[in-house]
């Protein structure tokens, strides 16, 4: 009976030892989850930054771009009034980058896609007059909307490739318990924007 | 009969086949960007485009610029991007490469597709705002392309790097105002406190008061010194370097980690 005793208290010692050693396991593990975690979200934060201030570029060039247009030609107004329209819409929406849900990124996508549409058709159409494109002014546009583009490619596709060692992180299994704990959600990739499928390049080239 | 109707129905189909592969073989075709070379410098003609002095001149030229502004302009020159969108991979390569300082991001990336008649020149973070789209387009179309149009390559990239010196050297000096780290009244600052401090120095000495506080003072102005000193260093005034340079071979201390946004401008000819 005595032995029993001390066998139960090893027992429980043992069981005591062994439960402070994995709750001292989990906390570091939760440590290093957690810090990791938070360095990948700043990482898809600042991209996502990237992504914002390139759009946010490309809206002051558009307006650039109509008054330089509406000065130099007597331009169709429709082509412009889709333009404005669909850059004022652009302008309406901005996404929290702690929180991106799919949805925000779909609309932000579909908006901005609609206004690479509305540009594209501007620049098409800009192509009927020669006045414009004698126009150095015009021309230092059309290169900076090109270039433009493609930093707005580029930070797209870094936002992307920033995102997959997060999303990796917090959703390969031990991780994922405690991402849905500790509240980090996986962030949406962009799909190729909707409207303009293609990048904006061959239209701007009128040489 | 029936041959020529089923002729006629396969003919749409092989034609969608012809047309999936070729879409395919475009979608496929991807331009690979060449690893880091070994020697790091700042002509890399791929395709034989430049004769041997023509080479030699330019990638002395543009390494003789590093070394002094401590900006690296990289050239490279390719058959072609294989149906790539140059305006995106003159950027990618470039930022593949980390051409420029990684703290001052001020490399230039020019990129030349001989078969594609393209060029396309991309501008690291720190000098886009000097080289915007807007002036390289223009250094292409008013600069380059009526040499490439001649056939007359090397003046070509030679006449635009040129100007890319002079839009660099032109805005240096505005730029360097709004920069508060790297001032030109910083270091003058800087200089007139090491004036004042050696002038304190030498007072002490000429006071000849050398006791143990006087010794403490001048331990101080060590300090003071290799702070100032190590300042200066990372400051990057005119006569830094990358971290030297070696005869003609290439940049001294390599690529330095310059990021690029993808920004740039090109034309073709």
């Amino acid at each position: 009976m005595k032995k029993g005793l001390i066998s139960g208290l090893g027992c429980g010692a043992i069981a005591a030892i062994a439960i402070g050693i994995f709750i001292v396991i989990s906390i570091l593990f939760g440590m290093n989850f957690n810090n990791k975690a938070v360095a990948l979200e700043e990482n898809v934060g600042e991209a996502w930054g990237n992504v914002q201030t390139s759009y946010q570029r490309r809206n002051d060039l558009i307006g650039n771009l109509v008054n330089t247009v509406k000065g130099a030609a007597d331009f169709e107004r429709k082509t412009l009034t889709e333009v404005i329209e669909a850059r004022a819409k652009a302008t309406s929406i901005s996404i929290d980058p702690n929180n991106i849900t799919p949805e925000q990124l779909a609309q932000y996508n579909q908006v901005q896609g609609g206004l690479s549409g509305a540009l594209k058709s501007l620049l098409v159409t800009v192509e009927r007059y020669p006045e414009l494109k004698s126009n150095q002014n015009f021309l230092k546009l059309q290169d900076e909307l090109t270039s433009t583009e493609n930093t707005i490619q580029t930070a797209r596709t870094r936002y992307n490739e920033a995102i997959k060692p997060y999303n990796i992180h917090i959703k390969t299994f031990p991780n994922s318990l405690l991402a849905g704990i500790l509240n980090f959600d996986s962030k949406p990739y962009f799909d190729s924007e909707s409207g303009a499928e293609q990048p904006v390049d061959v239209e701007f080239d009128f040489n | 009969m029936q041959f020529p109707i089923t002729n006629t129905r396969f003919k749409p189909f092989i034609l969608a086949l012809t047309i999936t592969f070729l879409v395919f073989n475009i979608g496929f075709a991807q331009f690979n960007i060449p690893e880091i070379p070994e020697e790091q410098t700042s002509v890399y003609d791929y395709v034989g485009l430049l004769s041997k002095n023509e080479k030699i001149n330019l990638e002395r030229k543009l390494i003789k610029y590093s070394d002094t502004t401590s900006t690296q302009i990289v050239v490279a020159i390719i058959g072609s991007t294989k149906g790539e969108n140059i305006g995106l991979l003159t950027p990618r390569w470039a930022h593949k490469w980390g051409v420029g300082q990684a703290k001052e991001d001020n490399g230039v990336f020019i990129l030349l597709a001989r078969d594609d008649r393209q060029i396309w020149i991309s501008p690291g973070y720190g000098v886009e705002d000097r080289l915007t789209a807007g002036i390289v387009g223009e250094i292409v179309r008013n600069v380059i392309i009526p040499e490439f149009k001649n056939g007359d390559y090397f003046q070509g990239l030679n006449k635009g790097t040129d100007a890319i010196f002079d839009v660099l050297t032109g805005a240096y000096k505005g730029a360097r105002k709004a920069d508060k780290n790297n001032s030109p009244f910083g270091f003058f600052f800087l200089l007139i406190i090491i004036f004042i401090i050696i002038m304190i120095s030498k007072n002490r000495r000429g006071g000849g008061g050398n006791n143990g506080r006087g010794g403490n003072r001048h331990g101080g102005f060590d300090i003071w010194d290799a702070i100032i000193l190590s300042n200066m260093g990372r400051g990057g005034f005119g006569s830094r370097s990358g971290g030297g340079f070696s005869g003609g071979g290439g940049f001294g201390g390599g690529f330095g980690g310059g990021g690029f946004s993808g920004g740039g401008a090109g034309g073709s000819w």
